[in-house]
């Protein structure tokens, strides 16, 4: 089933004197339960269409359809409703709230869309241990590490079981061995949870985990590859393979 | 180069910088207008004698500015301390840059100047228009008349704002550049990181600390506000003292328990955004227990001095009022002692023909006047009034060292007397309805609240007395609230009132000659008065009745003139006094706490901007957060507000046990006064910083 559809748009910044293309004319889909990574060098318009699709940022001109709603047309509070009941966000620091332990963090999400405080113990319950988070939940941030940090952030997105979670670099501030097992987690919502990811990255390894990968280049799309039969590594070779092309900046990335 | 930086900053902190440059101006613009009141008055028509407390006043207050000097002083080393300490990451930016701390504190040197000069300007004008406001406040405090509109500029009030200001300036420059010196370059840098370390508070210890302290203040509560009796000043300070220690523990223990209590219900903690409303607002108090305590305590002396004084300026106009329904009085009385008979022998006196011999004709200022005679009997002492009843009152009067004064002596005193003819005809030159008495009845005149309550006990009981040989008892189960001498404060401590038929005039200690003036005019009531009051006139009166022989002595001899318009001068310079006192140190205060606490939440709200961007991106309402950050806001400043409330019923409790004795009435209006001066001034605070922070949270999108 369909859930995402991007019809067109574009996204232009300055004035008509110095005009930036940060997006130019990019149409893509996202089927309900796939795992898309979209990747692209620095200033390629990776994380402006994140954007666009989270609703934190306009498009000026297209449009975005998530499932039956045209999100480009929503305002002020419908906004607000459509990120809260549609969307999971998991970011590339975190941003965990520092003076709430890692449970009041995620009860956080739930108690903004005004869940009963009764329901919210087993459903935190149920992700911490998807996320293998249990043994943090009474934790402050500062008391974990970074993996567990972005554990946690994930679980918040989840919580709410969105139908859609954005994830902007979620291991960009992570080392190889947290960013495995937060993959791996990812993964693991995916095919067993029927969680729709769309993750935005520059890293090559990172993208490998998806199941799809759409490259950008200079706000237009650039290439797309499935991953379909293969194993993760020869995924990752072939995932190589069109950065090697795109050239540049991309390539430092490995 | 450095000037341009200098500006720069200050534009782009304005935001920070605003309410500490709007405390400033308030803090000069206040120091003025008090300090400029003595400019006013020399443009006041007053009496000489009102002149002389002028000058007093003026004293009072300039030795008070001092005090606030300092106050203010502290205030603007801690805002501008707090404020540097929130851009260390800019004078890291400089250093490493290659600025060197000499120029940095160059920098700071020439911010603060710009900002005291701006708010020096700003500040004394906005003094200054204020002051013309304040002027015919001030005239009408000394109740003169502002014969003609003068713009004031206080001279002598801008050099020493200029003064007190620029030396508090100077220390802020000082403190500034020891603390860029000191600091290194890597604790500059890292100093926005550090994440705050959450002082996990035992909930145990807290709540056996919350009992103690509450305890211990409500041993001091009790002690102050039903004890009052028998405290010594030693005492009441171990009550100041235990008051603050444990404002301090209950602010600590609240701080650690308020959110585990907010944390017991979980249906209120994950509801909404209160988790993390809770959570913000409890890292703020538990980090600044200290600075809420001498908040409450500042609140608590704001309000208390705020009430006392408008409750002692009401009363003392009611006072007057009721305690002061004529315009002249004079009293005249000799009593002979003769030692060989061992008598008392009462001289007669008649007031009227004793003016006239003084060479003042009674009708030429009179409109209508009435002779009481203040009538003594022996016999008739406190222990016969009492009866019975003596040692009760001995014991209520004294859970003090006064029993030893009152209790033996006591109830031999001679109780006064007049008689029912007389005190009608007095009622009615003051406008009151009169009394009647069969000829077995008395009853008893007072207006002193405690000793009213004191008298009322033998004629709950119906006691009988007996006086000039006559048994009398009681009409009324009550005292009847008058008095017969005029007075500025209640001061009849009892009078018994019998019938004509009991009354014997023979024994008249004094004869007292109460008057109306026949003029309304200000400026004759005061030429009656010197007149009237004429310091030759005293020896004319009371004469040299010396004794002939020498087996008689003057045992008692007594003259005392008192008029309306003497009493209220000399409430005057206490009720100016107290006012002036009670507002100067009451707003000042209240802009020292309004600013610490204003100054935190700002600070913490730009701490927090990220967080609340945040909440917007995971989905949270506009709504919420802004009603978030109003309940933080709003128990921020209520918080040492509640407790200080709290503290004041019971100072107040304390001060009108003494200010009970001037004669006390209705303290709602003053109470109304200072809730409405400190809505104005802390409420004022609140609404801006809940402002201020609102825009900041939005602009951050």
């Amino acid at each position: 089933m369909e859930l995402l559809k991007i019809e067109h748009i574009e996204k232009y910044y300055g004035s008509r004197s110095s005009l930036t293309k940060a997006i130019d004319d990019i149409s893509l889909k996202v089927e309900s339960g796939e795992f898309t990574a979209i990747m692209g060098a620095s200033g390629s318009g990776k994380t402006t269409l994140l954007n666009v699709i989270s609703t934190i940022d306009g498009v000026t001109a297209g449009k975005i359809m998530l499932e039956d709603t045209d999100i480009t047309a929503l305002k002020g509070k419908e906004l607000n409703k459509f990120r809260r009941d549609k969307l999971g966000f998991i970011f590339q620091d975190f941003n965990l709230l520092d003076t709430l332990t890692a449970y009041e963090n995620i009860a956080l999400a739930l108690s903004i869309k005004k869940e009963p405080a009764a329901q919210i113990e087993e459903r935190i319950n149920e992700v911490a241990a998807q996320l293998e988070i249990t043994d943090v939940l009474q934790k402050y941030p500062y008391q974990m590490s970074g993996g567990q940090k972005q554990r946690v952030a994930s679980a918040r997105a989840i919580v709410t079981s969105p139908k859609l979670i954005l994830a902007d670099e979620p291991t960009g501030a992570l080392d190889s061995k947290s960013s495995k097992l937060l993959l791996e987690r990812f993964g693991y919502l995916n095919k067993e949870c029927g969680a729709t990811i769309l993750m935005v990255t520059h890293d090559s390894f990172t993208a490998s985990y998806a199941s799809r990968v759409i490259f950008i280049k200079d706000g237009k799309v650039f290439n797309e590859l499935s991953r379909g039969d293969n194993t993760r590594k020869q995924f990752f070779d072939r995932i190589i393979d069109v950065v090697t092309l795109l050239g540049g900046d991309l390539s430092d990335a490995l | 180069m450095l000037f341009k930086l200098t500006l720069r900053n200050i534009r782009q902190s304005l935001r920070d910088y605003a309410i500490y440059f709007f405390t400033l101006i308030v803090g000069v613009s206040v120091f003025y207008l008090f300090n400029a009141i003595e400019t006013q008055t020399s443009y006041l028509r007053v009496t000489a004698d009102t002149r002389d407390m002028i000058k007093r006043l003026n004293q009072i207050l300039a030795g008070t500015s001092v005090f606030v000097a300092v106050v203010l002083g502290l205030l603007i080393v801690y805002a501008s301390r707090f404020l540097m300490k929130r851009r260390n990451r800019e004078f890291a930016l400089y250093l490493t840059l290659g600025m060197s701390k000499g120029g940095i504190s160059l920098l700071l040197l020439c911010e603060t100047l710009v900002i005291g000069a701006g708010s020096l300007f700003v500040g004394l004008l906005i003094g200054i228009g204020l002051s013309q406001i304040s002027s015919s406040f001030v005239a009408s405090l000394f109740e003169a008349d502002m014969s003609k509109y003068h713009f004031t500029v206080s001279g002598g009030a801008i050099i020493k704002t200029l003064i007190y200001f620029g030396m508090m300036y100077f220390v802020v420059m000082f403190f500034n550049t020891v603390m860029i010196g000191k600091r290194k370059l890597i604790d500059l840098m890292n100093a926005g990181k550090r994440s705050e370390k959450l002082r996990a508070a035992n909930p145990a210890v807290c709540a056996v600390m919350f009992l103690i302290s509450a305890a211990a203040l409500a041993f001091a509560y009790y002690f102050v506000g039903w004890r009052t009796r028998g405290l010594e000043p030693k005492d009441i300070l171990i009550f100041i003292v235990i008051g603050c220690v444990s404002t301090y523990f209950l602010f600590r223990s609240v701080s650690g328990m308020l959110l585990r209590v907010f944390m017991s219900s979980k249906k209120l903690y994950f509801r909404g955004l209160n988790a993390f409303t809770f959570r913000q607002l409890s890292s703020k108090v538990g980090t600044m227990v200290f600075s809420l305590t001498l908040i409450c305590l500042m609140l608590f002396v704001t309000i208390c001095s705020l009430c006392g004084a408008f409750t002692i300026r009401n009363s003392m106009n009611e006072n007057l009022e009721k305690c002061c329904p004529a315009d002249y009085q004079i009293g005249m009385g000799v009593v002979m002692y003769n030692k060989s008979t061992k008598e008392r022998v009462y001289q007669t006196i008649d007031a009227e023909a004793k003016l006239r011999e003084a060479g003042i004709d009674p009708d030429k200022y009179f409109e209508s006047s009435c002779i009481c005679h203040m009538l003594c009997d022996t016999d008739y002492t406190a222990s016969v009034y009492y009866g019975q009843h003596l040692d009760e009152v001995v014991k209520a009067t004294g859970e003090s060292k006064d029993i030893e004064y009152l209790g033996d002596a006591y109830g031999e005193m001679t109780e006064n007397v007049i008689s029912l003819s007389d005190y009608n005809a007095l009622m009615k030159l003051f406008g009151l309805p009169g009394q009647s008495l069969a000829d077995d009845e008395y009853f008893e005149l007072c207006n002193i609240e405690q000793q009213t309550d004191l008298r009322n006990i033998p004629l709950e009981h119906g006691q009988e007395i007996t006086v000039f040989g006559h048994k009398l008892k009681p009409k009324y189960d009550k005292c009847i609230e008058g008095t017969v001498e005029l007075s500025s404060i209640p001061y009849n401590y009892g009078i018994t009132v019998i019938p004509d038929s009991a009354a014997d005039l023979d024994c008249t200690k004094e004869y007292i000659l109460t008057a109306n003036y026949n003029t309304d005019d200000k400026e004759k009531i005061a030429e009656y008065d010197d007149i009237l009051t004429n310091d030759d006139l005293h020896e004319n009166l009371i004469g040299d009745d010396e004794p002939e022989d020498g087996q008689i002595e003057k045992e008692y001899a007594t003259v005392y003139r008192i008029t309306r318009q003497m009493l209220a001068q000399a409430n005057i310079g206490t009720k100016a006094l107290v006012t002036f006192l009670g507002l100067y140190i009451g707003i000042v205060f209240l802009i020292t706490c309004g600013a610490i606490l204003a100054l935190r939440s700002l600070s913490d709200c730009a701490d927090s901007l990220s967080r609340y961007d945040m909440l917007r991106k995971i989905g949270a309402d506009e709504r919420d957060i802004t009603g978030s950050l109003f309940i933080q806001t709003a128990l921020f400043f209520a918080f040492p507000l509640i407790l200080a409330l709290i503290h004041s019923v019971f100072g107040m409790k304390f001060a009108f046990f003494f200010l009970d004795q001037l004669g006390t009435t209705s303290m709602l209006s003053s109470t109304l006064l200072t809730g409405g001066i400190v809505l104005l001034i802390f409420g004022g605070y609140f609404v801006i910083t809940y402002l201020t922070s609102r825009v900041m949270i939005k602009n951050e999108r």
